[in-house]
């Protein structure tokens, strides 16, 4: 431990308390010494990069674990914080990147694309993913964005021989730099309304402190709203601004369609959560609307979607769209209890959602097709583990106890059923009961229908079993004992009430 | 308030109404008589030797796209030397770590060969 105090020195450069970031410094300083390893290191040795990303993202996890004991502090006067709310989600992000990293080794060797920069941008992808859920102002929110943004544009179209995952990246790089912008139009009009870029201030101003009397019904302001549920709604892929979902999930890398489905998803929630549970508060009359029709578009139409797929990537991304109708619900709460079922139910979601792209990802590091899911066919006789553990992951999406998904599911229920607002969480109710549909399908085809006799063998590294067994793990242990984790969410929202003062 | 705004409005509305009647005037009332010159995109240009549209090799986009990033990075010298007496020693350590990182891209594309011609 004290080793690790040692590493996360608080220098003091110019008011700033760099250790707040230590984190994103680590990974970030990573990003750069991968660079020089892909520039000299012989192509033959470069096994080395995964490895060096690995112990980056340990000691990122270490330093996310001394934060939490050490208390909120702040960096570049307050612009960023690392409250337990962003230490969490950090925590989150870290644990997706490492089961990414192990799920890509084997991924990379087989479909032969050069891994070159992959690791760097998968790290800085996440180090804006972190600085997404860290920042305290509109400015830092959308910096963010925009890098852990221009990363995954790469990363998803980084396979260039293939035409599916050139698509991918340049449908991407179009429709959410298109997002971006409505994104920070409507932070432009925010400050034009409240005075103040900093999350806090503009929280204040709208409680009526320094701000005209009725700042709430200003336009300026509720124009911004509009414009940022946009840019935000497209980033979490809410219908209807879902469009680009299936076709980029589908085309990118596999690993990286299991980090961006959850980590992206994360780090805006955040945002989502930190801007619009605390900061607009006190206009949540005005933007209740606008996110309960998102939200049960989302649910409805995700599920129906997700019904007629025969590929299970783009089949997992109407059911990533569906989770986020259930985790917009927990946000539409606007209560203590929202906001910890939205943090309570990444942690669950990253185990359960990237879990189950690993069968699609170990299945194509074998030379097989991964994606058709009538390919799935006896996969019970050829690779019972990886068939069981597939199950596990999908009943948990599909909400069925005693799996992480279902404890998830409930809390973001509990907390809209208290925040008194019955249909939606009817309408997730029933919605889900349709999901439980093509989950199970794809569990029917892979156990019961009987495969072809002299089927290939389906191998796995070492690395890629320690994902799948760390995602099991994951998910029936939150199933089971989720009282422990459910404390933190409560501690890392209860920061957040604290700085807002709500 | 909204009515202060009305003069711009009119002043608009005009701008726009010259554009477009302008336009439909020549429409209705000017000839139209097409011929093969006339149709060809340069009227009065001289006619190609070779087909414009050539392949050009792609190292110019590199070479732009390297000069705009390491132009834009000098822009960020010049506030930052004129504040350096007020930023102290930590302002200049600072800065010594964004060059640090900006020479690590340098050495990275030198490495990977985008600064070669041939």
């Amino acid at each position: 431990m004290s080793v690790l105090a040692a590493a996360t020195i608080h220098v003091r450069v110019g008011a700033s308390d760099w250790g707040a970031v230590g984190p994103e410094l680590i990974l970030g300083a990573t990003v750069l010494v991968l660079l020089l390893v892909d520039a000299f290191v012989p192509r033959r040795v470069r096994e080395v990069s995964t490895w060096i990303s690995l112990i980056a993202l340990v000691a990122a996890f270490l330093d996310v674990y001394f934060l939490w004991s050490h208390g909120d502090s702040n960096a570049l006067y307050g612009q960023i914080t690392s409250d337990k709310f962003a230490i969490f989600f950090d925590g989150v992000i870290i644990v997706s990147a490492v089961l990414a990293v192990l799920l890509s080794e084997s991924y990379i060797v087989s479909s032969s694309f050069d891994p070159g920069e992959y690791y760097a941008l998968l790290l800085a992808s996440a180090v804006g993913m972190m600085l997404m859920a860290a920042g305290n102002s509109l400015m830092i929110l959308f910096l963010a964005l925009e890098l852990l943004s221009l990363s995954l544009y790469i990363l998803a179209g980084f396979e260039r021989s293939s035409p599916r995952s050139q698509e991918s990246g340049f449908k991407y790089f179009l429709l959410s730099s298109f997002a971006s912008a409505f994104l920070i139009y409507g932070m432009a009009l925010i400050y034009g309304a409240t005075g103040s870029t900093q999350l806090v201030a503009i929280g204040h101003c709208l409680h009526g402190s320094g701000c005209p009397a009725n700042v709430t019904e200003n336009p300026l302001l509720l124009v911004g709203i509009g414009l940022m549920v946009v840019g935000f709604a497209f980033k979490i892929s809410a219908v209807p601004f879902h469009m680009w979902t299936p076709d980029v999930y589908e085309g990118a890398p596999t690993p990286i369609t299991a980090f961006m489905s959850v980590t992206t998803k994360a780090a805006v929630f955040a945002a989502f959560v930190r801007v619009f549970n605390f900061s607009l508060n006190a206009a949540h009359s005005h933007w209740f609307p606008l996110l309960w029709g998102v939200a049960v578009a989302t649910m409805i139409f995700g599920n129906l979607f997700a019904l007629a797929q025969s590929n299970m990537k783009r089949m997992l991304a109407y059911s990533g769209v569906a989770h986020g109708g259930y985790i917009l619900v927990a946000l539409l709460a606007n209560s203590p209890a929202g906001a910890t079922a939205v943090v309570f139910y990444f942690l669950a979601y990253a185990f359960m959602n990237i879990g189950a792209f690993m069968l699609v990802s170990i299945l194509e590091s074998n030379g097989q097709v991964g994606d058709d899911i009538s390919s799935y066919r006896g996969l019970w006789q050829r690779n019972p583990f990886l068939a069981g553990c597939t199950t596990v992951f999908l009943f948990s999406l599909a909400g069925i106890p005693p799996f992480a998904g279902f404890f998830a599911k409930y809390l973001a229920l509990a907390a809209i059923v208290q925040a008194g607002h019955t249909e939606l969480a009817i309408i997730a109710v029933l919605t889900s009961l349709i999901s439980v549909y093509y989950y199970l399908r794809v569990v029917v085809v892979m156990v019961l229908q009987p495969g072809e006799v002299q089927a290939q063998e389906t191998r796995m590294s070492g690395m890629a079993e320690m994902a799948v067994t760390a995602s099991v793990a994951g998910t029936i242990g939150l199933g089971i004992i989720p009282t422990g984790f459910y404390n933190l969410a409560t501690q890392s929202v209860d920061a957040l009430r604290t700085a807002f003062g709500i | 308030m909204i009515q202060a705004y009305v003069p711009l409005l009119i002043l608009a509305l005009v701008a726009g109404g010259f554009a477009a009647s302008n336009i439909l005037i020549t429409f209705v009332v000017g000839p139209y008589r097409p011929t093969r010159e006339k149709l060809s995109p340069y009227e009065s240009g001289m006619t190609e030797i070779v087909p414009p549209r050539q392949r050009f090799p792609i190292k110019f986009y590199v070479i732009a796209m390297l000069f705009l990033l390491f132009d834009i990075e000098a822009v960020s010298f010049y506030p930052w030397s004129i504040l350096l007496r007020s930023l102290h020693f930590a302002g200049f350590i600072e800065m010594l770590i964004f060059v640090a990182i900006l020479l690590v891209g340098f050495i990275y594309v030198w490495k990977k060969g985008a600064l070669d011609w041939e």
